[in-house]
């Protein structure tokens, strides 16, 4: 038994995608319209030219009829995915699969996730019934658990390890000011983020990504049918989720110093790709900046750079936008916020402007690679959802 | 009317084999508390954390009173004058966070503040634990609020090698309204204190008649008692009594000070005064304990050399504290509604999840892997290690020790008193916790030691929800030089 590359079976041939932002005079529904005919209007399609709609949201809506419904979507089958904030990239993930296994023609993902309605600070994920013994800590709580870890582990000085968290939020929010469709276009100096109130361990909330609403749509075809659509397709070369088996709390092989699900994700999506050195052959990456310690662990999970050495990278500007690998170029969750339905297929989204030319004043200069990643991490160091993808301008 | 005496039971050879005082680790100035009020005082009184109760107490005195002796407790008897629950017993709750066996009776002795000795001759009589804890407070800069204190103390019986040997016990009943309180009120009041004063001054002359009566039938006088301790809530009747009992035996009076040091902890202060005769106790001394409520009762024991090996003393804990201010005070006890955080509440704890999560919950039980050795809490269906199911032998966490592998100080997440400390903790005997830290008196490191200790999480619905927590273990400081008559042991 083993897993099969979907390589080049499958390509992108239109997207969409809201602004991100506190949209508090638009429903989760209005989001959604706005991102599929965005979507449309850039293939020439209309909803009744797409066969089957995959819907990612986490908190926002229960079945596919959150879609039928404020799309009027007749006759046609929708189902809604949730993977924690792996949820948008769920959605495109059922709904390549559906074209490559020959099911239907053209597919769309839609995610899609409205935070800003509950008057609550941060993240409120969907409660369980349970006997509450369970640690009720906040997300930035069990992020922050990497910090005192892995500044352990590798004899990193509080101070070092603190410059490179607050790098990674200086250079996301660098990024974002360029982008129109960010939550936050705001350059952030260093200074400011080092004094940020603090909220848990050593995070304060320029250490967190931003709460805001937002949709994002892609419409999926078989790959020779796709020149039909535009003339600059996006090829899904890897597609891989790894779910984890929730032992890291109690398994003391686990030391919070790194994401052992995004380790054997990449394993199996740089395989698919064929890619053997990604910090060289890829033009850009869109990660899981949650917080500020995540996105320098995942450098190392993700092959970017060796373990214990990404904080020393990030400082080195390897990840900048004009660096060796630019890392989150549009901004990452830090300037766009985490409406989690929607954020795998906004990732999505960076990579169909960079790789096609069309990122503007954030260009990347290195998109002639023309290949790109994209992850998403849902739930907490030792207890997470992985996904990764690959996709890339040219057929195999 | 006659007060009525009751006659000496008919004890089996029995005595305290294991017993602990639990000291809650703050304090309070009881300046702070008069000046509400504008009045003055001095010294400071033992309070319990946020997340103690009187269960939570109990639990933390047993503990270390019961343990390597889980098998041996015949019956678990708990007093307080704060009880969690009514209608539900909250006896039950201890004998689950002992991970006793099912066929050990645990119930309430009621909500006054005779339970505490009474607990004491129940547990005595069948090799039972008797677990007196207590949270007590009053209205705002009075006297109850400033004097009370919360503490536990828990005394388990048994005939192996006791620490002390129960040689008799006699009662004095007498119905009179010295202190009252509402069901379920959290103020209580009280007489005139001359008035219950001169009723307990009666009722001790009777009980040492009746303490002289029953001595003498297994060959005991009170001549023969070395140290004696009183426990009561009037301060003025304590003082009287105790005068009395040592013109009547020449004995040393013990405890003297604790009312003032840690304050009057309502049901489980005999459990203290106890606590501190067997702390000071030498092989084959003579000890009468007498407890003043709503009567008077006795109790004299004799020393073993077992004494020896007693556990720490009480008074090791009056240097382990940390001093807290007045409205923090206000708000642990829920007198003042503090700010919510911008957080939904928490819910209801799901009665059936709860029930059938008990060996960990309450428990704190998790398993080893038969197949390959991998230790895990809660006990899983499948072995995170080598996959095997189902094949498990039960693991305690209680009475480990852990390490800090990492931590957080969450300022967003829900708690009573923000902000909640969470680590990964690593047991000494294998496996790994996820769980709230408290207690937490400074900077934490990695590597730390923990040791686990269960408390109250929130309350929703008017369910409790208790959780196992890890308190940081600190290095001791000496006790401070006792202020009383007795010589310490060398």
């Amino acid at each position: 038994m083993a897993q099969h590359s979907l390589s080049d079976r499958v390509a992108i041939i239109s997207m969409g995608c809201t602004r991100f932002a506190e949209h508090f005079d638009r429903s989760a529904d209005e989001l959604a319209v706005d991102a599929v005919a965005e979507a449309l209007a850039g293939a020439g399609l209309t909803q009744h030219d797409i066969d089957a709609f995959w819907l990612g949201t986490y908190i926002s809506g229960i079945s596919g009829m959150a879609l039928a419904r404020p799309l009027r979507l007749v006759g046609k089958p929708v189902t809604r995915v949730e993977n924690m904030c792996a949820t948008g990239s769920e959605a495109l993930r059922a709904a390549v699969y559906a074209v490559a296994c020959g099911a239907v023609d053209v597919a769309m993902a839609v995610g899609v996730e409205k935070l800003k309605d509950t008057g609550y600070a941060g993240l409120i994920s969907p409660k369980i019934q349970d006997d509450g013994t369970r640690v009720n800590t906040s997300a930035p709580a069990n992020f922050s658990l990497l910090v005192p870890a892995y500044q352990e582990r590798y004899g990193v000085e509080p101070q070092e390890f603190r410059a490179a968290m607050t790098h990674v939020a200086w250079k996301n929010h660098a990024n974002g000011a360029l982008n129109p469709r960010a939550q936050f276009r705001r350059a952030v100096s260093k200074e400011s983020i080092e004094r940020s109130p603090a909220v848990a361990g050593e995070l304060g909330v320029m250490d967190c990504s931003g709460v805001a609403d937002g949709a994002a749509a892609a419409i999926v075809t078989r790959a020779p049918d796709a020149r039909k659509y535009t003339g600059t397709p996006l090829y899904i070369k890897a597609l891989s989720l790894v779910t984890g088996d929730g032992s890291g709390a109690a398994d003391p092989r686990y030391d919070y110093t790194s994401f052992p699900e995004v380790v054997d994700c990449a394993r199996t999506a740089y395989e698919q790709a064929g890619l053997t050195d990604p910090r060289r052959e890829l033009a850009l990456a869109e990660v899981h900046d949650c917080f500020t310690p995540t996105e320098i662990v995942l450098m190392e999970d993700l092959g970017f750079a060796e373990r214990g050495h990404a904080w020393r990278d990030v400082l080195d500007g390897v990840f900048d936008r004009d660096g060796e690998l630019p890392v989150n170029p549009d901004g990452g969750l830090k300037s766009f916020g985490h409406p989690v339905g929607a954020s795998g297929l906004r990732m999505i989204y960076e990579c169909w402007l960079q790789l096609r030319g069309q990122a503007g004043d954030r260009q990347v200069a290195t998109a002639h690679r023309g290949l790109a990643l994209t992850q998403n991490l849902g739930g907490a160091p030792g207890d997470c959802v992985c996904f990764i993808s690959v996709v890339g301008t040219n057929p195999a | 009317m006659r007060p009525s005496t009751t006659q000496p039971g008919p004890y089996p050879p029995t005595g305290i084999v294991g017993y602990h005082a639990y000291l809650p680790g703050y304090r309070l100035q009881r300046s702070e508390i008069a000046a509400a009020v504008g009045a003055t005082a001095r010294g400071e009184r033992c309070v319990a954390g946020h997340d103690e109760d009187s269960t939570t107490l109990g639990v933390a005195a047993a503990l270390p009173a019961v343990r390597g002796r889980e098998t041996a407790v015949g019956s678990v008897w708990f007093a307080t004058t704060d009880p969690v629950y009514a209608d539900k017993t909250n006896a039950t709750t201890v004998h689950a966070a002992l991970d006793l066996q099912p066929d050990v009776i645990a119930a309430d002795l009621g909500a006054s503040l005779r339970s505490g000795i009474v607990a004491l001759f129940v547990a005595a009589r069948d090799g039972g634990l008797a677990v007196l804890a207590d949270r007590r407070g009053g209205p705002a800069g009075g006297a109850d609020e400033r004097d009370g204190a919360d503490a536990a103390a828990a005394f388990l019986f048994g005939e192996q090698d006791p620490l002390a040997r129960v040689i008799c016990t006699a009662s004095v009943t007498a119905e009179f309204i010295d202190r009252w309180r509402a069901p379920g009120a959290p103020d209580g009041a009280t007489w005139e204190e001359r008035f219950g004063e001169q009723r307990y001054i009666e009722l001790a002359d009777q009980l040492l008649a009746s303490l002289s009566k029953a001595g003498a039938e297994v060959g005991a006088e009170l001549g023969d008692v070395q140290r004696f301790a009183v426990a009561g809530a009037n301060a003025r009747a304590v003082r009287s009594v105790a005068s009395i009992v040592q013109q009547a035996t020449g004995a040393t009076l013990e405890g003297a000070d604790l009312a003032d040091v840690i304050g009057n902890a309502g049901a489980a202060q005999t459990g203290l005064a106890l606590a501190e005769l067997l702390d000071v106790a030498r092989p084959g001394e003579t000890l009468l304990l007498i407890s003043l409520a709503d009567g008077a009762d006795g109790l004299i024991l004799r020393a073993t050399e077992a004494t020896a090996g007693r556990g720490e003393p009480m008074r090791a804990q009056l240097d382990r504290r940390v001093t807290i201010g007045y409205p923090q005070y206000l708000v642990w006890r829920e007198r003042l509604a503090a700010e919510r955080p911008r957080r939904p509440d928490p819910d209801r704890p799901s009665a059936p999840f709860a029930w059938r999560n008990r060996r960990y919950k309450l428990s704190m039980a998790g398993g080893r892997c038969r197949a390959c050795g991998a230790v895990q809490f809660p006990l899983p269906r499948v072995c995170y290690q080598c996959h095997a199911a189902d094949d498990f032998e039960p693991v305690p966490a209680s009475g480990q020790t852990g390490r800090i592998v990492t931590f957080t100080v969450d300022r967003l997440a829900f708690s009573p008193s923000p902000p909640l400390v969470s680590a990964i903790v690593a047991l000494s005997r294998g496996g790994r916790l996820q769980c709230e830290l408290t207690d937490v008196r400074g900077p934490i490191r990695v590597g730390d030691e923990v040791i686990p200790t269960f408390r109250r999480g929130a309350t929703v619905g008017g369910i409790r929800n208790y959780i196992w927590k890890a308190r940081p273990v600190y290095p001791t400081t000496p006790a401070p030089a006792r202020p009383s008559g007795a010589e310490p042991e060398s």
